[in-house]
């Protein structure tokens, strides 16, 4: 019972301090921003890297896939979006709240279907590889999607488009993107807190334990995986597009596709908070967040070296993650009973 | 598009000219690739920072140039020094991950490459740079094509370079001790074999053969600190389609590399020239899916 308490009392902590936390300090309203999507990329990740044991190196592909999906609904309901995009942004275009708002919620459900979509198609080609083919296969989906959508002209090639001006005050809208992006990282939490207890989670967790096991005891490995890849593209397709919208400008190779930024960074936070669990990604991203925020802009020309350095000491000397650590420490507090009459070092007592 | 295919058909000397720059460059990613193969073969890690290694190399080539030495005579040097610098990395990062599951080695791989393609920005600046050997230009077919001295010195060199490599994985006790390890790491271990020193030795070798195929590079095309993934992507569409401990296939895969990305630069337009490279990889790897899935039919 006490037990509950704490968990309703630190669920509704967060919530309340993420609703207030652009209102109390409205200079660092992008950065909550990106925290939120941040914690958003984790916990998809995790799907995949965490639960299913299958490490992705190009889950960011969904996220530049969202954004561009997002921004074509978004211009082409309104403009001819070849047109558009020809002018790099030289011909203004307004657009009225409500045009502005139709696309954009319209844009925000072909951006989740869209990525759903890409995610059954190169799960068929990526799912056959195993190990650390896959994790090459995907990075290389990614890189190869953010080169060809730079030669791509309808989609305004490597110049990028700029999406439509928010019609409005610029302090509404920073709080607008806030408060969307705070919801959809609660939901994904949400969502996967739910999906964690199903049965879905323990095949899945079955396919990260033995493959081949899970496929004799009649687990349909390809349709589970293929499912689980879905529900990641889905949360990634949004923040994609919601992400597009805030920054207002998107290009292929940084902003839709950034491999080795965000790419990267989604692998670091799970890694940093511990993987294959509920809360690991979230504290991952958290404390990535803020040390990169930190090292960003007191260490200005070196952060990149630093981040390298810590992939490094972290992927060799702390794999397991905090929450891995904790649950090493205290596996009573995680609900795993250690038997005491199997172990060896009781045997040996009762000798 | 069409008017540079129709162009290559009304013109057939200028595939010549494409064939010979496909050709010497793509000597260089084999030799690359050959590290690549030759480290994923014996310790089991796939170096995600190998491009970087060549960068590296190509570097210390451009800054001895730029000290007044030929960068044919930077070459030995940048062996020596890249030599040394992977076995320092082999004893400081590698050898903690070397029996770690394989996505540990991507990722620590993954992880020094940012830190090296930093550091060299850092050291370097982001210029894009080129080590002059100033040779004359061949004109070939009454000045249709023409190809640089110094490729035609680059592609002898790739291949000298390979072939002292192949004698030595034949010939030396160190090279058999590779091989040996390669086969069984255990079973070596009861021979008697020091496998960590041979892992050392491979990986150092392995750094060594990128900064030579660097050095190669900073001479016949430009670096830039953050090439070194395309490299390194390079590196594994070869190896990916080659196969490991296939050193003929190597040669072919690398050469063809060299060609396909010339020949879609040339028809497609320059910017698909990276876009080619990572969508091989692409392929490829669809390529060997639906051949495992016809395998697994038959299986069944």
């Amino acid at each position: 019972m006490k037990g509950r308490a704490l968990q309703a009392a630190i669920y509704g902590g967060i919530t309340a301090a993420g609703l207030a936390a652009p209102l109390a300090f409205p200079a660092y309203t992008f950065q909550f921003t990106v925290l939120w999507i941040m914690i958003l990329f984790a916990l998809t990740w995790d799907i995949l890297g965490g639960q299913m044991g299958y490490n992705s190196l190009g889950n960011i592909f969904f996220f530049g896939a969202g954004m561009y999906i997002c921004a074509v609904v978004q211009i082409g309901l309104y403009y001819d979006v070849a047109e558009y995009t020809a002018s790099y942004g030289a011909v203004k275009v307004d657009f009225t709240m409500g045009q502005y708002f139709t696309g954009l919620a319209l844009g925000l459900v072909a951006a989740a279907l869209g990525s759903v979509l890409l995610a059954v198609v190169f799960g068929w080609i990526v799912f056959g590889l195993r190990g650390p083919y896959f994790a090459i296969g995907t990075l290389g989906v990614a890189l190869a999607a953010g080169e060809l959508v730079g030669t791509w002209n309808y989609l305004g090639g490597g110049g990028g488009i700029s999406l439509p001006v928010f019609p409005g005050n610029p302090d509404t809208r920073a709080f607008l993107y806030y408060w969307l992006c705070f919801i959809f990282a609660v939901a994904t939490f949400a969502f996967l807190k739910w999906l964690y207890s199903t049965r879905f989670a323990l095949a899945i967790n079955a396919i990260r334990d033995d493959e081949e096991k899970a496929e004799a005891m009649g687990i349909h490995t390809t349709r589970y995986k293929t499912v689980a890849w879905s529900i990641a593209a889905f949360f990634l397709g949004i923040s994609g597009a919601v992400f597009g919208n805030m920054t207002g400008f998107i290009e292929p190779l940084e902003v839709a596709f950034p491999v080795a930024t965000f790419g990267i960074f989604m692998v670091l936070m799970v890694l940093l908070g511990g993987k294959g669990t509920l809360w690991g990604p979230v504290i991952g991203a958290v404390l990535f967040h803020v040390i990169r925020e930190v090292t960003w802009t007191y260490l200005l020309g070196w952060q990149w070296v630093l981040l390298g350095a810590l992939i490094i000491i972290n992927v060799i000397y702390f794999q397991q993650g905090i929450m891995g650590w904790a649950r090493e420490k205290w596996p009573e507090r995680f609900g795993l009973v250690v038997d005491r009459r199997t172990t060896i070092s009781s045997r040996e007592e009762a000798t | 598009m069409y008017d540079n295919l129709s162009l290559l058909a009304q013109a057939p000397v200028l595939n010549v000219q494409l064939a010979l720059d496909g050709l010497f460059i793509g000597a260089t990613y084999a030799l690359a690739a050959y590290g690549m193969a030759l480290v994923w073969g014996v310790m089991n890690i796939k170096n995600l920072a190998q491009g970087d290694f060549v960068i590296l190399g190509g570097y210390v080539a451009v800054v001895l140039a730029g000290h007044g030495l030929h960068p044919i005579l930077g070459l030995p040097v940048a062996v020596v020094l890249m030599f040394g610098y992977g076995w320092a990395v082999y004893r400081l990062i590698i050898s903690r991950i070397v029996d770690r599951d394989l996505f540990t080695s991507l990722l620590a791989t993954f992880g020094l490459a940012i830190v090296m393609a930093q550091g060299m920005n850092l050291a370097f600046g982001s210029n894009v740079r080129t080590a002059d050997a100033g040779f004359d230009v061949l004109t070939m077919f009454g000045g249709f094509v023409t190809v640089a001295q110094v490729k035609l010195i680059s592609f002898l060199l790739a291949a000298v370079l390979a072939a002292i490599v192949i004698v030595f994985m034949k010939r030396s006790r160190m090279g058999q001790a590779i091989r040996a390890t390669a086969q069984d790491a255990r079973a070596a271990r009861v021979m008697g074999i020091d496998t960590d020193r041979v892992y050392a030795f491979t990986f150092a070798l392995n750094s060594a053969i990128c900064g030579a195929a660097g050095v190669l590079i900073s001479m016949i095309w430009t670096i830039q600190p953050f090439y070194g993934i395309t490299h390194t992507i390079r590196s594994l569409v070869i190896v990916t389609a080659a196969g490991l401990g296939n050193l003929p296939g190597v040669i072919v895969a690398g050469l063809g590399l060299g060609l396909a990305e010339q020949y879609s630069g040339f028809t497609l337009g320059a910017q698909f020239q990276q876009a080619t490279v990572v969508g091989l990889l692409v392929l490829i790897l669809v390529w060997r899916q639906i051949r495992q899935a016809r395998h697994r039919q038959a299986v069944q």
